[in-house]
């Protein structure tokens, strides 16, 4: 499904992501994990468009989509997360959802009929409520939103996009065990209709969902491979996991 | 709804009013805020709604009154062809400055857009052959309704009418599809990116849209006093009709043609009147201290601090 080949990018002397290929399947959950500056969220943002490659290309859905700006991107269906909740604070939770919807469903080049005419869309913002648990906060501010709701807000934006893969930059950050939790059930969920590139630190998380792990440390990926392999792989403990996994 | 019917009725009845206590002088007036009104929404679009700071917009509505003047002393007065071309020149200078401008953000498009603006008043400036740092005065009115535009009551119901269209428009186009995606994107330019949206190109449209209304009120001023002037491009200008933007309420409907009436008749109450006596001159600092009030206790504007008292 996405298939990276050799990506770069260096910011003056500091190369961030040196020569990464990577590959995420199709329905797959791949996680990414890291030490904080490994360079992880700097690969998201050259897949979904943010930063432009210096070298090496990303093909999805076997097409180059290297020099695709990104909002092409999310129209062959490439959606993300930020690690910084991004969402449209002063408007509601349903306008959020809508206003998503509405991007992938006809041209927004349209004057003169009122969006609330548009039953549709609000229909399907409110099946994408409902499938991030916040049917009970449709008519909320979405500044308002506690911090856990928010990082609800922000995957169901990816999701309303209806991404074949979406990106997730650290969807748990910042949350406590109840909201993770949450988080981990909203992810197994939605893996049966997309694929997911999960970057995260809660290893907890990532060990319940990915189907396969790869590490990256100072811009390379050191290891790739089940669950089992990673936990046991000599190199990745020592760069990042530490002893408590090897019990 | 009931408010704007009691608006349209006070709007409709001002002239009579003004000839019954003979006063016409007011219905001048009032024609003037309500032009003013148009080019300060004309900026609210794409300031309060759109989230662009443009600090050049007196570009646009000085283009427009300028091809109106040109137009008029080359003999071509009809105004169902000046006007469109004050609309399209101001439209198709907004395309040429946005599309440079909006590949900027934050400070550096407040200062780009103010120095497209300074380069077209100083274009004006040196056209010698349309009077340049004097202005020129048109002959009349324009012409073309079968009317007589000279007559003032016949001419603000004409600019009423066009203002009235003009927010109606304005009020459809805030709730369209379009009008929910500028929101989106001053609210969070990166996630409308993220969500698929071309965003340069709906700011771009945006302040072409914007602009070709400014147009439309530059063409309305030039009319209004038969004569047009560089300093209807000047900063000053500019900074002006962002006053009235601020002082009625960014990104409020209501904010432009509420800061409009605003500003103007504190104008003319501070400058005009024997209020401030020999102080009159100085008509601006108490001016900039309501402004200041404003812009402290009711950062919503007045239009802003109204809605909320009212729900």
């Amino acid at each position: 499904m996405l298939s990276l080949r050799n990506l770069s990018k260096r910011f003056g002397g500091v190369v961030a992501v040196d020569g990464v290929s990577l590959d995420v399947g199709a329905g797959e959950v791949h996680a990414l994990i890291g030490p904080n500056g490994a360079g992880k969220t700097t690969l998201i943002h050259q897949i979904s468009g943010t930063l432009a490659a210096d070298a090496g290309e990303i093909l999805f859905l076997e097409k180059d989509i290297t020099r695709l700006p990104a909002h092409r991107r999310v129209a062959v269906g490439l959606a993300r997360s930020y690690q910084i909740t991004s969402i449209f604070r002063r408007f509601s939770v349903l306008d959020n959802l809508a206003l998503a919807v509405q991007a992938r469903s006809g041209s927004s080049f349209s004057f003169w009929r009122p969006v609330a005419e548009e039953t549709a869309l609000f229909e399907e913002a409110r099946l994408i409520a409902s499938q991030v648990n916040l049917t009970q906060k449709l008519d909320a501010v979405a500044s308002t939103l506690s911090h856990g709701e928010q990082r609800a807000l922000e995957v169901g934006l990816a999701l309303a996009t209806r991404p074949k893969l979406v990106l997730l930059d650290e969807p748990m950050a910042g949350m406590g065990p109840e909201e993770s939790k949450r988080m981990i059930g909203l992810i197994g969920r939605i893996r049966a209709e997309v694929s997911v590139l999960l970057v995260e630190h809660d290893m907890d998380a990532v060990f319940r969902l990915a189907d396969r792990i790869s590490v990256m440390v100072n811009g390379r990926l050191i290891a790739t491979g089940f669950p089992e392999q990673i936990r046991m792989h000599e190199e990745v403990r020592k760069a990042y996991l530490g002893d408590e996994l090897a019990a | 709804m009931k408010r704007i019917v009691i608006i349209a009725v006070l709007a409709c009845a001002l002239p009579w009013v003004m000839q019954a206590l003979d006063q016409q002088f007011y219905t001048s007036f009032a024609t003037r805020i309500l032009i003013y009104a148009m080019a300060a929404a004309s900026l609210n679009l794409v300031l309060g709604y759109g989230g662009m700071v443009s600090f050049g917009h007196a570009a646009f509505f000085g283009a427009g009154a300028y091809i109106v003047g040109i137009l008029a002393v080359e003999g071509v007065t009809s105004l169902w062809i000046s006007w469109p071309a004050a609309i399209a020149v101001a439209a198709l200078a907004a395309l040429m400055i946005g599309a440079i401008s909006l590949r900027t953000r934050g400070v550096y498009f407040i200062m780009i857009t103010l120095a497209f603006a300074q380069m077209m008043y100083y274009v004006f400036v040196s056209l010698k052959a349309y009077g340049g740092d004097d202005g020129l005065s048109m002959p009349a009115r324009s012409t073309g309704l079968g009317v007589s535009l000279s007559n003032d009551i016949v001419w603000y119901y004409l600019v009423l009418a066009l203002l009235a269209l003009i927010l109606h428009l304005l009020h459809r186009l805030l709730r369209s599809r379009f009008g929910r995606v500028i929101e989106a994107v001053r609210e969070n330019e990166t996630r409308a990116t993220a969500l698929g949206y071309p965003v340069y190109r709906y700011k771009l449209l945006c302040f072409v849209i914007s602009g070709a209304i400014a147009g439309l009120a530059g063409a309305l001023i030039a009319n209004q006093t038969s004569y047009v002037g560089p300093a209807l491009l000047h900063w000053v200008q500019s900074g002006t009709l962002m006053i009235m933007v601020i002082l009625g309420g960014v990104g409020r409907f209501w904010g432009g043609p509420v800061g409009a009436g605003v500003l103007l008749a504190l104008e003319e109450l501070f400058s005009g009147s024997p209020l401030l006596g020999p102080y009159s001159l100085h008509w601006q600092l108490p001016v900039g201290a309501i402004l200041l009030a404003v812009v402290l206790f009711a950062p919503q504007g007045i239009a802003g601090a109204f809605a909320k008292k009212s729900q």
